[in-house]
């Protein structure tokens, strides 16, 4: 639980080895084991030991008692750090419409965002979701990746841009105003990064999710930093996991391991519909594929947490209950 | 736990007698959707769909009775039906969408919901999710090995196929039966089903099988606030006959008996592949 105890420090400012320097509420239960650094494997993980899932097991449930009113004072700082992206992903953000108003009444100051906020410079910020690759041709673009790695506790690669290259790998440069912008990598190749949330663009609703979810794990009460702890680890471990996606990662990871069942969710997934079935295992139209990432993260074979999963009602309703019901 | 959350457990059997002619077992799944959709509880359902070749199915968004009649009964094979899940809400614009799945197939909406990636508008359309128990799964031209080579029997002859009492047996046409040994089939499994730590569905809104129940009858897992609200509801309307599930013979304890068997074979088979090979392992997506 390297990765879970070092997302707890990250959020209470404690190293989890002396839980008395911290101040009483906000502590966090603490692991035994110290925490590791969080480093970006460049080589694909080696096979984990198995560990019993929690599905056989009568695991304790984190209670999740929804907090209505909450003095905006708590809120936390989110910004908006725009790479070479589409701004498809900022879309889709927005896209929650009335859900992004509650998001950003109750939850998170938007304090930086070129589009949508008059903030110059890259400030101080408790979350930084970053959209787009960095070009390497732009001077501009390596210093705003460092600042932003630098001024966010937590830095998120918002979609298949920041995290995997995406469409961008394919770049060959001769744009008419920067004709030698070509060298475009996911930003996992110049700072550490801690969460992914894959997708082209990732959808409004896992936004939305992680958003709550950051907020919980940085006001909530012990019990819902536990469950939002819970809750991102398996996406800090995608970005443990390395920069580089592909449809053939479906190959690699699921099928060749014997573990794809034929759920077809990879199918549903793919934003340019470059699988299809064979077999009742899924193949990839390779030219097709822009290396987004997301089918491999969305497959339930990739990785599938039960002390989450199995609160998925609960988890629902709590997501429900902080956005104020029908943000649809 | 091995039986999952539940809020209540029954035998039963759909009241219409035109659903019970060709389901698989007590018609829950097709009655349960039925009644949804003449309620606007769903707009439609993925369901296994009758495919190009015998057998093998093909996900379907049904929209009417007449759809969810035509998919009844089970194919042992795979279906992907969550690959329709995404077309379900964007192509044909489905607000309320019911599935039904294999318990790994549920396990993938519910991931769907939870972390939707690349799923956009899927999470909040889900209305009722069905699962059906599921031991193993087989890829087609395993089922065709095993039909054809195994049970003597042409797949087009074939009406139904059915796994119980440690046999896998064919129905034909012409009224005959043919039956091989469960453990024959073993080889053909696909590989997935290895790892698989679900029996019974547990992640579903309301999950059924025949496992417990006496033939003809289906034993019927509510699952989640959803699942009872419209389970009681179908209940209350007469869509279902009921009996409670300790009346029933071989009732619980054979599901927990199986459900057991299942999650500590695959427990082991996930242990074994941590030390698969030579100081080398397999991935185990449970971590
Ligand atoms: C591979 C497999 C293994 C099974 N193993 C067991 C078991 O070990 N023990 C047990 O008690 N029950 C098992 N079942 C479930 C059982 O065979 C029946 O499907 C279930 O009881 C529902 O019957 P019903 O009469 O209520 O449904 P029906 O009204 O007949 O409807 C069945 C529904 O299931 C759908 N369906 C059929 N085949 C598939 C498929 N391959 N994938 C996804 N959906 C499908 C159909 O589209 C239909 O909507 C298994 C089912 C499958 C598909
Ligand atoms: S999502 Fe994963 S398990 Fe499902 S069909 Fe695709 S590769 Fe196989
Ligand atoms: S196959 Fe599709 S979902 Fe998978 S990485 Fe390629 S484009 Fe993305
Ligand atoms: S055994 Fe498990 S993995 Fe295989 S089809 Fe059934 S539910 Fe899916």
């Amino acid at each position: 639980m390297g990765l879970l105890s070092r997302l707890k420090e990250i959020f209470t400012g404690n190293k989890p080895e002396e839980p008395e320097a911290a101040p009483g509420p906000t502590t966090v239960p603490e692991p035994a084991k110290a925490p590791e650094p969080v480093t970006v494997p460049d080589a694909r993980p080696e096979a984990k030991p198995a560990v019993k899932p929690g599905d056989v097991k009568v695991e304790k449930k984190p209670e999740i008692e929804e907090t209505e009113e909450k003095p905006v004072a708590e809120k936390i700082t989110i910004g908006h750090v725009h790479m070479s992206g589409c701004t498809g992903c900022l879309v889709s953000l927005a896209d929650n419409y009335e859900g992004l108003f509650t998001l950003l009444d109750n939850y998170a100051d938007l304090n930086y965002c070129l589009t949508l906020a008059d903030v110059r410079d890259i400030p101080k910020m408790d979350v930084a979701l970053v959209e787009g690759s960095v070009c390497l041709n732009d001077h501009h673009s390596v210093e705003d990746i460092k600042k932003a790695r630098e001024n966010a506790t937590v830095v998120v690669a918002l979609g298949g841009c920041a995290a995997y290259g995406n469409i961008t790998r394919f770049c060959r440069g001769g744009q008419w105003n920067q004709p030698q912008h070509e060298s475009y990598v996911p930003i996992g190749d110049l700072i550490n990064v801690d969460v992914y949330l894959p997708g082209c663009p990732p959808s409004k609703e896992a936004i939305r999710n992680v958003a709550v979810m950051a907020y919980l794990l940085l006001r909530g009460s012990d019990e819902q930093k536990e469950l939002a702890a819970a809750y991102l680890k398996p996406l800090m471990d995608l970005a443990q996991r390395g920069v580089e996606a592909c449809g053939c990662d479906l190959m690699v990871d699921v099928i060749n391991q014997s573990l794809c069942m034929g759920c077809g969710t990879c199918v549903a997934a793919c934003p340019v519909r470059a699988i299809t079935m064979e077999y009742g295992k899924p193949n990839i139209e390779r030219d097709m594929c822009i290396k987004c990432g997301v089918c491999y993260a969305q497959c339930p074979r990739s990785f599938f947490n039960f002390d989450v999963m199995n609160q998925f009602e609960a988890i629902g309703e709590a997501i429900n209950a902080a956005m104020g019901k029908g943000d649809e | 736990m091995v039986l999952g959350n539940y809020k209540n457990c029954v035998s039963a059997r759909a009241a219409d007698p035109a659903i019970l002619t060709a389901s698989q077992d007590g018609g829950i799944v097709t009655q349960l959707f039925a009644f949804a959709l003449e309620e606007g509880i769903i707009d439609g359902a993925i369901v296994a769909g009758q495919g190009d070749e015998p057998f093998k199915p093909e996900p379907v968004v049904a929209t009417t009775v007449a759809e969810l009649m035509e998919a009844r009964g089970t194919r042992y094979t795979i279906c992907p039906n969550v690959s329709m899940i995404k077309e379900a809400t964007r192509s044909y614009g489905l607000d309320k969408v019911g599935i039904v799945g294999t318990p790994c197939q549920i396990q993938a909406v519910r991931k769907a919901q939870l972390y939707p990636m690349g799923m956009r508008s899927v999470p909040d359309k889900i209305a009722l999710a069905i699962g059906i128990f599921c031991m193993e799964n087989f890829p087609y031209q395993g089922l065709e090995t095993m039909v054809e080579d195994l049970c003597n029997v042409k797949m087009e002859n074939a009406v139904k196929m059915d796994i119980g009492k440690g046999k896998f047996s064919v129905y034909t046409e012409r009224g005959a039966v043919s039956q091989i040994p469960l453990k024959l089939t073993h080889k053909f499994e696909q590989g997935g089903c290895h790892v698989c730590l679900d029996y019974v569905a547990n992640l579903a809104d309301v999950s059924t099988g025949s496992v417990g129940s006496p033939d003809g009858w289906s034993t019927v897992f509510t699952r989640t606030k959803a699942g009872e609200t419209i389970w009681g509801k179908a209940i209350e309307a007469g869509y279902f006959e009921t009996k409670p599930i300790a009346d029933v013979k071989p009732g619980l304890d054979l599901v927990t008996k199986l459900a057991t068997e299942k999650i500590t074979k695959n427990q082991k088979t996930l242990e074994g592949r941590a030390t698969f090979g030579v100081d080398k392992g397999l991935r185990n997506p449970y971590i």
